[in-house]
Formats: C-alpha cells, sequence, structure tokens
C-alpha cells in the first residue's frame, strides 16, 4: 500500500473521516433491533380492540409494552438520526449548512427519544 | 481551438434521459421510505405523550389519526416501515457478502416489494378484524 500513511494510522483504519466504520456498524446494529421491534409494534397496534384513551393506556402499562416500547424508540430515534445524517451529508454542501444540520437533527432525535420514553413511563408507573 | 468533439464515446447516465432500472428506483425507495419513517416515529411518540396527558389532549389526536385522512397516511407508514425494514434486511444479507448477482440482486428487489405489500395488509386485516 501507499508509503504516505504511517504505521499508526495502518493499524487505527479510521480512515478520512475520523470514526472508522462506527456510523456503519452502528446503523447496522440498530437496524438489526429494529427488525422485531417494528413487526412486534405494528402486530400489536393492529390487534388492540380499539386506539382509545383508556385500551392505549392499559396496553402500555403492561411491563412487556412498556420495554419493547421504550427499546424501539431509542433504537429508532438512534437508526433515524444516523440515516438522516447521511441524508445530510449526501445532499448538503455547505459545511456550515450541514454542520446546522447534524446539530438539528441530533437535538430533535434526543427531544422526541426522551419524551417518548418519559411519556411511556409516566403510563406505566401510573398503574 | 475548440474543436467539436466526433468520436463515439460512452456518457455517463443522465438522470433525464437514462431509464432507470428497478434495482434503482428500489435504492432510492430505501432512503425516501427512510425518511418517512422518521416522521411515523415522531407521530408514534406524539400519540403516546398524548396518551400520558389528559383524555381530552389525547382525542384531539387520536380525532386526527382516526380520520379518513390520517387512517391512509397509517397505512403509507405501514408501506414504508415494512418495505425499509424488508430492504433493510436484503441490505444487510449484501454487507456480508451474499445476492449482489444482478438477476438475485433483481429478484430480491421484488421480494421485498411482494413481503412489504403483504405484510401490510395482513397487518390491516388484523386491525380489520380485532
Amino acid at each position: 500500500m501507499s508509503h504516505q500513511r504511517t504505521p499508526l494510522k495502518q493499524v487505527k483504519g479510521l480512515g478520512s473521516a475520523k470514526e472508522g466504520t462506527s456510523h456503519f456498524w452502528a446503523q447496522r446494529l440498530s437496524a438489526m433491533a429494529l427488525v422485531p421491534l417494528i413487526l412486534w409494534l405494528c402486530f400489536s397496534i393492529a390487534s388492540l380492540p380499539g386506539m382509545d384513551y383508556v385500551t392505549l393506556r392499559e396496553w402500555l402499562s403492561h411491563p412487556f409494552t412498556a420495554v419493547m416500547m421504550i427499546l424501539l424508540i431509542v433504537a429508532g430515534f438512534f437508526h433515524a438520526r444516523l440515516g438522516l445524517q447521511e441524508v445530510a451529508i449526501d445532499y448538503m454542501g455547505g459545511h456550515a449548512s450541514r454542520t446546522i444540520a447534524f446539530v438539528a437533527i441530533t437535538f430533535l432525535a434526543a427531544i422526541m427519544a426522551v419524551t417518548g420514553v418519559f411519556s411511556v413511563m409516566r403510563i406505566a408507573f401510573a398503574g | 481551438m475548440a474543436k467539436a468533439r466526433t468520436d463515439k464515446r460512452p456518457l455517463s447516465p443522465h438522470l433525464q434521459h437514462y431509464k432507470l432500472p428497478l434495482t434503482a428506483w428500489l435504492s432510492i425507495s430505501h432512503r425516501a421510505t427512510g425518511i418517512a419513517n422518521s416522521a411515523a416515529i415522531v407521530l408514534l411518540v406524539i400519540l403516546i405523550a398524548s396518551a400520558s396527558g389528559t383524555p381530552e389532549g389525547y382525542d384531539t389526536v387520536a380525532a386526527i389519526v382516526g380520520s379518513w385522512f390520517g387512517k391512509l397516511v397509517l397505512f403509507g407508514f405501514t408501506l414504508t416501515l415494512y418495505y425499509h425494514l424488508c430492504n433493510g434486511v436484503r441490505h444487510l444479507f449484501w454487507d456480508v457478502g451474499y445476492g449482489f448477482k444482478l438477476q438475485t440482486a433483481r429478484t430480491s428487489g421484488i421480494v421485498c416489494l411482494a413481503v412489504a405489500g403483504a405484510l401490510s395488509v395482513i397487518t390491516w386485516l388484523v386491525a380489520a378484524a380485532s
């Protein structure tokens, strides 16, 4: 290979983005988690007798539902953030606009994820 | 100095003239459905957050989601979620080195579309039955 690279760089193998394969791996890992979670979500909601206030709360207050829903919200927003970040990298040219997009995507994902987890807990602990 | 080029060199495919193969459309759809799914999970949080509050607040949100337009959007979300899920599994197979042959990639794409459509219909049949 090239003699321009130092042995340390060869060993670390982090490439030009300084992140190595961490983004790639994190996206695959969350994708694998989301396969059963999304199937569970769609079929569980479809199986509910209705979507009224009482039914939805009763369902969400089951420990299994609450844990699955929190896992889905966390994995979902983690995965969405990584994917939307890739979209921003591909379509936004300017360094400034791209940075603003990264900050906005990350903050929005964090706010929505924490709101979701908190809401599930609030329903679950209310009994 | 400028002389018109007379040799017949191949041009790179121009998007306005080149007919995209199915696999290319599926690739674009993966990204488009991914963006749509981000909206879907935001809607999920809005629904759960409103359910954690007062019944009145929840009913307002549920009335919008439960309208014919809301249901149409929900049906769209089942399609985008299932398509992205199936095509994501297709990507995972590529990641470990399987399914790169042209015919295989085409067939697996058609399978993704079929499975996504079937899962959506089954989900809504389950919803209608319960």
